[in-house]
C-alpha cells in the first residue's frame, strides 16, 4: 500500500507542477473578484478543477443564483463523468466503494489521462498518490496566487490577471492545429459567447458560457462525430 | 455566509458528477452522439470563457489585446502553458509601460 502510495505521488508531480501554475492563475483572479485567499484555497481544495472554478467564481462576484451555479458546474464538469466511467473499468478487485467515494473526489482531465494510460489494474494506493501531490500542487498554487493578487501593486496584479485565460489558449489552440473539428467548434463557441457578451447582455455569465459551449459541442458532435470509444 | 453556499454547491455537484458513475454505473457510454458532444465539451467550454473575457482581464482593452496576440502566437507554436501565460502577462505588463 504503502509502495503503491509512493508510485502514485512520484507519477503525480509533473501534474502537480501544471497545477501549480494554473492554480497561481486561479488565486490571482479570484482575488480580483473579491474572493479571500481562504475562500480560494477551500474553492480548490473541495473542486480540483480550473474552469469550473473559474466559472464559479465568477457567479460569486455577480452574485448569480445557485441554480446558475449548480448548471454551469454541471455542464462544464459534466465531462468527468466519462473519464470517472472508463476508469471504473480499470479498477483492481481491492477497490470498493469506500475507495471509490474517496478517489472520485481527484478524477480530473491529467490524473485520468495518468491512470487510464497506466498498464494494467489501479490500487486504491496508487491513486490516493496520484491525487495527493497534483492536489498540493493546486491549492498551494492557489493560495500563493491569491495572496499575490491582494499583496502585489496595481500594475502587476493586472497583468497577470491575463495568466489563466493565456493558458487556456495554450490548451485549445494547439488542439486546434492538430484537429480541424475543434477549430470548429471552438470557432462556434466563441462566436456564441461575443454573442451572448454584446447583445444579448441579459443572460449572465454561467448561462451564457452553457449555451455557448452546449450549443459549439453539439454541432461539432453533429457535424463531425468522433470514432474513438474514449476521448479525453 | 453566501459564498460558503456557493462554495457548498459547487463543490457538491462537482463530487457527485464524478462520484456516481465511478461508484454507481458499471456501462459504457454507447451514444455516439453523447460520446463525441462530451469530447468537444472541454474545448468549448475553455473557448466561451476565455473569449471576451480575455480582452477585459488586465482592466485594460490595449494591454489585454497586446497579451492576447503573444498568447495565440506562442500556443500557436505549442509552448509550454507557464511560457504562454508569463510571456502573455509580461506583454501586457510592458504594453502598460508604454502606453
Amino acid at each position: 500500500m504503502k509502495r503503491q502510495i509512493l508510485f502514485g505521488m512520484q507519477d503525480g508531480i509533473p501534474i502537480a507542477l501544471g497545477y501549480l501554475s494554473v492554480g497561481f492563475g486561479f488565486g490571482i483572479l479570484a482575488a480580483s473578484l473579491g474572493i479571500t485567499p481562504i475562500q480560494s484555497w477551500l474553492i480548490s481544495a473541495t473542486n480540483m478543477t480550473s474552469a469550473g472554478q473559474v466559472a464559479g467564481v465568477s457567479i460569486i462576484a455577480a452574485a448569480g443564483s445557485y441554480l446558475e451555479m449548480a448548471l454551469t458546474q454541471l455542464v462544464i464538469n459534466i465531462r468527468y463523468s466519462l473519464m470517472a466511467l472508463s476508469l471504473s473499468q480499470k479498477l483492481d478487485d481491492s477497490f470498493r466503494t469506500p475507495q471509490r467515494l474517496i478517489t472520485s473526489y481527484g478524477i480530473t482531465d491529467e490524473i485520468f489521462a495518468m491512470a487510464y494510460s497506466k498498464a494494467g489494474k489501479l490500487t486504491p494506493g496508487y491513486m490516493y498518490g496520484l491525487i495527493i501531490t497534483p492536489f498540493i500542487g493546486w491549492t498551494g498554487g492557489t493560495i500563493l496566487g491569491a495572496m499575490a493578487g491582494e499583496e502585489l501593486p496595481g500594475q502587476l496584479a493586472d497583468a497577470l490577471g491575463i495568466m489563466l485565460y493565456a493558458m487556456f489558449l495554450a490548451v485549445i489552440i494547439p488542439a486546434a492545429r492538430q484537429e480541424k473539428s475543434i477549430l470548429t467548434v471552438i470557432a462556434i463557441a466563441a462566436a456564441v459567447s461575443i454573442l451572448f457578451y454584446y447583445v444579448f447582455t441579459a443572460i449572465s455569465g454561467g448561462f451564457a458560457i452553457i449555451l455557448s459551449a452546449v450549443t459549439a459541442a453539439a454541432i461539432g458532435a453533429l457535424i463531425r462525430p468522433v470514432d474513438d470509444e474514449m476521448e479525453g | 455566509m453566501q459564498t460558503a453556499i456557493y462554495i457548498f454547491v459547487m463543490a457538491g455537484v462537482t463530487y457527485l458528477i464524478r462520484m456516481i458513475p465511478f461508484t454507481l454505473f458499471r456501462r459504457k457510454i454507447r451514444s455516439r452522439f453523447f460520446r463525441s458532444f462530451l469530447h468537444y465539451v472541454p474545448y468549448a467550454v475553455l473557448t466561451a470563457m476565455t473569449i471576451p473575457a480575455i480582452f477585459y482581464s488586465t482592466n485594460n482593452l490595449l494591454t489585454a489585446l497586446v497579451g492576447t496576440v503573444v498568447a495565440v502566437i506562442l500556443a500557436y507554436l505549442r509552448q509550454p502553458l507557464i511560457v504562454v501565460a508569463l510571456a502573455a502577462s509580461a506583454a501586457a505588463l510592458g504594453a502598460g509601460f508604454i502606453i
